[in-house]
């Protein structure tokens, strides 16, 4: 081959490679509006989210210490508008949002001299609906699919096969198997959620059906006298939850598998 | 050439009935298991896989394992492998519809499991599996139906069909790659989240397979006169050692990369497996027996191998209890332990141990008899086609 071919075709590559990579470099250092460029100058590391409406949640764990019966407020709520079977045994329980201690929920976080709150306390768990979450990526069926208009990660359960693959990736343990058919275990009947049969997998799913209504969902409502539980849209910088966002500290779960969730916690 | 398997003696046929019984057990129990729901199984919220999907990912080693026939026949013309390569290939026959079956028997809804073909996703390493599988099956079906046809005819099998046999071979290779991108890709599982599953998969179904094919060549040299040679046995038994050293040796780099890294997440499951576990103040350690078992035999079988090759003198039996040692041993290490000990640590950092039920265990014995009817009737054919051949 002579010299000026192989220089061609060197720059050629060099100047496909430059084409391929161009786009992806700008969405990497650009921000989407003028607010968020702003903020990613003023602070030292921004992690960037979705665009449109992404639905997110935040629980201030401060107004809930002492009201462990409002925690179980919210799960009975949530367990009964959802027509969430109680099945009364560890192994085949159903559940959408529970408590539990410190150490189980943020299982990466010390709790190496642990203030007595932290350690005694038990805290709210429920799907993340993550912005990378795993349990789609897994699914073999697009059963479980992120909702494009809003970002929460739902659930077709008639598509679903039960392989409960998506089980096995969620690294939150948000996720519930029918091993039975659940009516029997439903004491009233909520004419206006679905049931479920048995042999699927089943989640929180944010409420979208009381969100169509213009509700909020049933565990915000359920904790509304102390105003623990915050629901919006985490991309609207007017929204309550993202004012609360901007002004507190706020952790997440397991932030360092890079799923993204969209629960944030003030503990 | 079916009607090869329709022609046996009394202990053939006793062989079938006796198979067939587990068979109808098994049946009986998934009846159950239809009707009520996965309920019956031993499996529950936070261990929501068992031994139907573990079973599974050892029986696509078993299919694998036919490589090491197929490739040192095909690929560097070992012509001493030529009576038994077939075996090979109506192993991974027999081993994949196994694991169709265990994947029915394990997914909640089976009456939707066409779902996964009408709504194909190719981000799911599920759906991936279920494709290297049916080509793995349906390749195989191919090369030994004509190959073996070909035999009987005594002609050179036609040429196209070779194109099949080298399209197997990284497909031999895919089936167990992709079976453990099932567990490597999944954030917070430490234990399976490691680059070498699918290395140490291959490598234990490396061993696996060909010590499964060694017991049946000597069982039907005993029973049915067909002798796969002294050569290719010992061949095989070179394969073995090296298979399962090998993944002897992932096995303790598990060990140094948890341990000397002391990081918790990546030393839980090891601790579990072969120590026990201590939490909360409950000890966790019901697969320790087996894990320690799996050890001994492993080191016992390849101990008995080496002690075999010095000598140059490998009577049958020891050659057979050698295999079936490292057969259970490799059984042990992944039909249980890989599985369970990466489930009992959940996500919620909690211990959850699993004890499988009698309805479960059922299932999956009638699953393995069904497995282990279809290798019976087809190495009948096979065996049969060769004598037809010789007289």
């Amino acid at each position: 081959m002579d010299t000026k071919r192989r220089q061609f075709l060197k720059m050629a590559g060099a100047a496909a490679l430059a084409g391929i990579s161009a786009p992806a470099v700008v969405t990497l250092t650009s921000g989407s509006s003028p607010v968020s460029s702003a903020q990613a100058a003023a602070s030292h590391a921004v992690e960037e989210g979705p665009k449109g409406i992404r639905l997110g949640m935040l629980i201030d764990m401060r107004k809930l210490y002492d009201r462990p019966d409002l925690m179980d407020k919210a799960i009975n709520t949530c367990h009964k508008v959802h027509n969430v079977p109680d099945i009364g045994n560890s192994k085949d329980e159903i559940k959408w949002i529970w408590k539990m201690p410190y150490a189980n929920v943020f299982p990466e976080n010390s709790t190496y001299h642990a203030s007595e709150t932290t350690r005694e306390s038990d805290f709210l768990l429920l799907c993340n609906h993550c912005d990378e979450p795993p349990c789609v990526r897994v699914c073999p069926t697009k059963a479980t699919y992120v909702l494009e208009k809003n970002g929460t990660v739902a659930m077709d359960y008639h598509r679903c096969i039960g392989c409960r693959f998506c089980m096995m990736g969620c690294p939150y343990g948000a996720r519930s198997f029918n091993w039975m058919d659940p009516r029997p275990y439903i004491k009233e009947f909520n004419p206006e959620f679905s049931g479920r049969m048995r042999g699927v997998v089943e989640k929180c799913n944010f409420c979208g059906h009381r969100l169509a209504l213009g509700l909020e969902p049933a565990c915000v409502e359920a904790v509304k006298e102390v105003g623990a539980i915050v629901f919006g849209d985490l991309n609207d910088p007017d929204s309550e939850i993202r004012q609360i966002l901007d002004r507190e500290h706020t952790i997440q779960r397991k932030p360092s598998l890079g799923t993204k969730p969209s629960v944030f916690y003030i503990v | 050439m079916i009607e090869k398997a329709l022609k046996g003696n009394s202990r053939y046929w006793m062989w079938l009935a006796f198979l067939s019984a587990f068979i109808g057990v098994g049946a009986i129990c998934y009846i159950r298991q239809y009707l009520f729901g996965m309920g019956l199984t031993g499996m529950g919220r936070d261990l929501a896989w068992g031994l139907y999907i573990s079973q599974f990912t050892f029986l696509v080693g078993v299919a694998a394992g036919g490589l090491m026939l197929v490739l040192p026949y095909y690929v560097h013309n070992y012509k001493d492998f030529g009576r038994i390569t077939i075996l090979g290939e109506f192993l991974a026959i027999s081993a994949i519809i196994m694991c169709l079956m265990f994947i029915m028997a394990d997914i909640g809804q089976p009456l939707r499991g066409l779902n996964m073909m009408l709504f194909p996703t190719p981000n799911s390493m599920l759906f991936w599996d279920m494709v290297v599988l049916l080509g793995y099956l349906g390749l195989n079906v191919i090369c030994g139906w004509v190959i073996l046809t070909a035999e009987r005819k005594q002609v050179k099998p036609p040429k196209w069909v070779y194109l099949f046999v080298y399209i197997s071979i990284p497909f031999a290779v895919s089936i167990h790659t992709v079976t453990a991108m099932l567990y490597c890709g999944l954030p917070d599982r430490h234990f399976w989240l490691t680059a070498i599953t699918a290395p140490r998969f291959l490598a234990s179904a490396f061993a696996a397979g060909p010590a499964l094919i060694v017991i049946a060549c000597l069982i039907m040299k005993r029973v049915a006169h067909f002798d796969a040679g002294k050569k290719a046995i010992d061949k095989l038994m070179t394969i073995i050692m090296y298979a399962a050293l090998i993944n002897v040796f992932f096995v303790c780099l598990e060990f140094f990369v948890g341990f000397y890294s002391n990081i918790p997440g990546h030393k839980h499951s090891l601790e579990y497996l072969f120590f026990g576990i201590e939490h909360h103040g409950h000890v966790y350690n019901n697969l320790v027996p087996f894990m320690w078992s799996s050890v001994i035999l492993c080191f016992g079988g390849l101990g008995l191998f080496a002690y075999m090759k010095i000598t140059k003198n490998a009577p049958d039996l020891w050659v057979g209890i050698g295999c079936a040692m490292i057969f259970i041993a490799l059984w042990l290490d992944k039909g249980l332990g890989f599985v369970m000990g990466g489930l009992a640590i959940t996500p919620l950092h909690e211990i959850v141990e699993y004890y499988p039920t009698a309805n479960e265990i059922g299932i999956t014995l009638g699953i393995w008899a069904t497995g282990f009817f279809l290798v019976s009737v087809l190495y009948k054919i096979a065996v049969g086609v060769e004598h037809e051949v010789e007289a």
